[in-house]
């Protein structure tokens, strides 16, 4: 039983990460229909540069609240950025092209990346300094880290924070409008390149708060993070429904607890076969279920034309 | 106030408004009549800047707006109630009419104009918090009507505004039309309905395959035997 509740935190607290990547995800597909992949690396970007903010800090007897923070915020000024030229220079001279184009491109722009972040921060994993408080509570028998409680909140508190920003401001607004139909938008005297690089640049913004997540969560940071965490976000928004704002919520935290409840049962249920190392074929068995059986995700509507 | 010379609008090889010339005043309601194809949306399209033109000039109080960006055009107080209603589906009626005032920062006017909407159409008030999309089509021309005056134009234009409506709430939304233009609004109206169309305004252009073949008062129009026969059904 403990096993279990130990999952399911597990679960929570990997699922809110997906989550907040999978809004970036999600918010782009809504704007222009485009599956950003290039977004994991933006994630990864995030980890790099607050990891390494935090290791030139980290003996500085600075408190550890403020050197997360500031390593924070140099992460999501540098992923605002990266966020804003990837649109701007990969993607806008595409905005008109067949779909194919800009997909291709964004593989493009993830390799460019990945290869990019290699030769600044070279091929060696990062440990990430033992700065944090390593407290654990006691939950129902199993643990739970200041961390991880962090964790959760900070990501609900954000994700709480996106959706009033769409359903209540004026920028939400231009952003749904945008969404729906955008030359009618324009005609409302809405910029909608500007539209579409406010969305880049807070689903990039949303990239770097997981990226910091994700390396304090595994205590590791490394050039090639952001290709799995990519793709199991990309999951999540499929699951939940890609463009559904509510839905990459939904598919983040349910495919945080189907791998880790995976993970901690799969050696059981094949009878020591297959170990806890086998988490990630969950998500992709996931995705091809969503795939065949209902790939509008599980809030998403279905697509359809109107006459 | 707007002034339209030689526009031509192209679609790739093929010239859909072929060097149009025609104006309209201030405070005079112009219909723009002809059957399916004529180019009468196309000239719209390329009035509002959601087509550009493949030639000629628009010139608006003055100025020449045919390279403006589409997004500044409402600040220059011109309004499409585009084709086919063009509501956001997925917004309430409310979020609708403030989509319409977008541009606008002034509270008050804002909520003034939203409650002058609402006394034109009372159904959209009934309404306010229903989703767009689940409106029928007449009040979704209610709406996108409402939408386009919210934005405090000077010169509406309306592409067909009876468009796959019953007769009945085609003239509800054409009794409002007339509201409109007389509070002073001018309003350059494009429709297949050439008899509506005529009794409303002051002054008529009849386009066909892409060319204005005649203009006249309203009034003539509505007499001149030419005009009878092919869009009056008589």
């Amino acid at each position: 039983m403990d096993i279990f509740i130990q999952q399911i935190i597990n679960g929570l607290v990997l699922g809110s990460i997906y989550a907040l990547v999978a809004l970036g995800y999600t918010m782009v597909y809504g704007i222009m229909g485009l599956i950003n992949f290039a977004h994991g690396e933006v994630v990864m970007i995030g980890a790099m540069v607050a990891l390494t903010v935090i290791k030139l800090l980290a003996n500085s007897g600075l408190p550890v609240f403020v050197i997360i923070l500031l390593a924070l915020a140099a992460a999501a000024v540098v992923c605002m950025a990266v966020g804003f030229s990837i649109e701007r220079i990969a993607y806008r001279p595409l905005r008109n092209a067949p779909k194919l184009a800009p997909l291709i491109t964004a593989i493009g722009v993830s390799i460019v990346l990945q290869n990019l972040a290699m030769l600044i921060w070279g091929r060696n994993y990062h440990a990430f300094p033992p700065i944090l408080p390593t407290s654990a509570h006691d939950v129902f028998g199993a643990t739970i880290t200041t961390l991880q409680v962090a964790i959760v909140l900070i990501a609900a508190l954000m994700m709480a924070g996106l959706i009033v920003l769409i359903h209540r401001t004026r920028l939400g607004r231009a952003m749904r409008a945008t969404s729906e139909n955008p030359s009618i938008a324009q005609l409302m005297g809405v910029n909608i390149n500007q539209i579409i690089s406010i969305t880049f640049i807070i689903g990039s913004a949303l990239a770097a708060v997981a990226g910091l997540m994700v390396s304090a969560n595994y205590s590791i940071a490394h050039y090639y993070m952001g290709f799995m965490l990519g793709l199991k976000a990309f999951t999540a928004a499929v699951l939940g429904g890609i463009g559904n704002i509510a839905g990459a919520v939904l598919g983040g935290i349910l495919l945080g607890l189907i791998e880790s409840l995976g993970a901690g049962y799969i050696g059981d249920l094949t009878g020591g076969f297959l170990g806890s190392h086998y988490q990630d074929i969950f998500a992709f068995f996931v995705l091809i279920c969503v795939l065949i059986f209902r790939p509008s995700g599980l809030v998403g509507e279905k697509v359809s034309e109107r006459a | 106030m707007l002034e339209v010379t030689g526009l031509r609008v192209a679609y790739g090889g093929i010239q859909a408004v072929r060097g149009i010339t025609f104006h309209v005043r201030q405070g005079e309601m112009v219909a723009l009549i002809g059957a399916n194809g004529a180019g009468k949306t196309s000239t719209l399209k390329a009035l509002s800047r959601l087509l550009n033109a493949a030639g000629g000039s628009i010139r608006y109080c003055g100025k020449e707006i045919s390279a403006l960006p589409a997004h500044q055009l409402i600040c220059e107080g011109i309004a499409l109630v585009p084709e086919g209603r063009g509501v956001f589906p997925r917004m309430s009626i409310v979020e609708n009419l403030l989509m319409g005032a977008y541009t606008r920062h002034d509270k008050e006017g804002i909520s003034t104009d939203r409650e002058h909407v609402f006394s034109l159409f009372p159904r959209l008030k009934e309404r306010a918090q229903q989703l767009a999309g689940t409106l029928s089509g007449g009040e979704q021309q209610m709406l996108a009507i409402g939408r386009a005056l919210m934005s405090r134009p000077k010169l509406l234009l309306l592409d067909e505004p009876s468009m796959g409506l019953a007769p009945l709430m085609t003239q509800r939304i054409f009794e409002v039309i007339r509201t409109v233009a007389n509070e002073g609004m001018t309003v350059l109206l494009v429709e297949q309905n050439a008899k509506l169309a005529l009794e409303v305004s002051q002054r008529g252009y009849v386009m066909e395959s892409g060319e204005i073949t005649l203009t006249d008062e309203a009034a003539n129009l509505l007499a001149n035997p030419r005009v009878r026969e092919a869009y009056l059904g008589e």
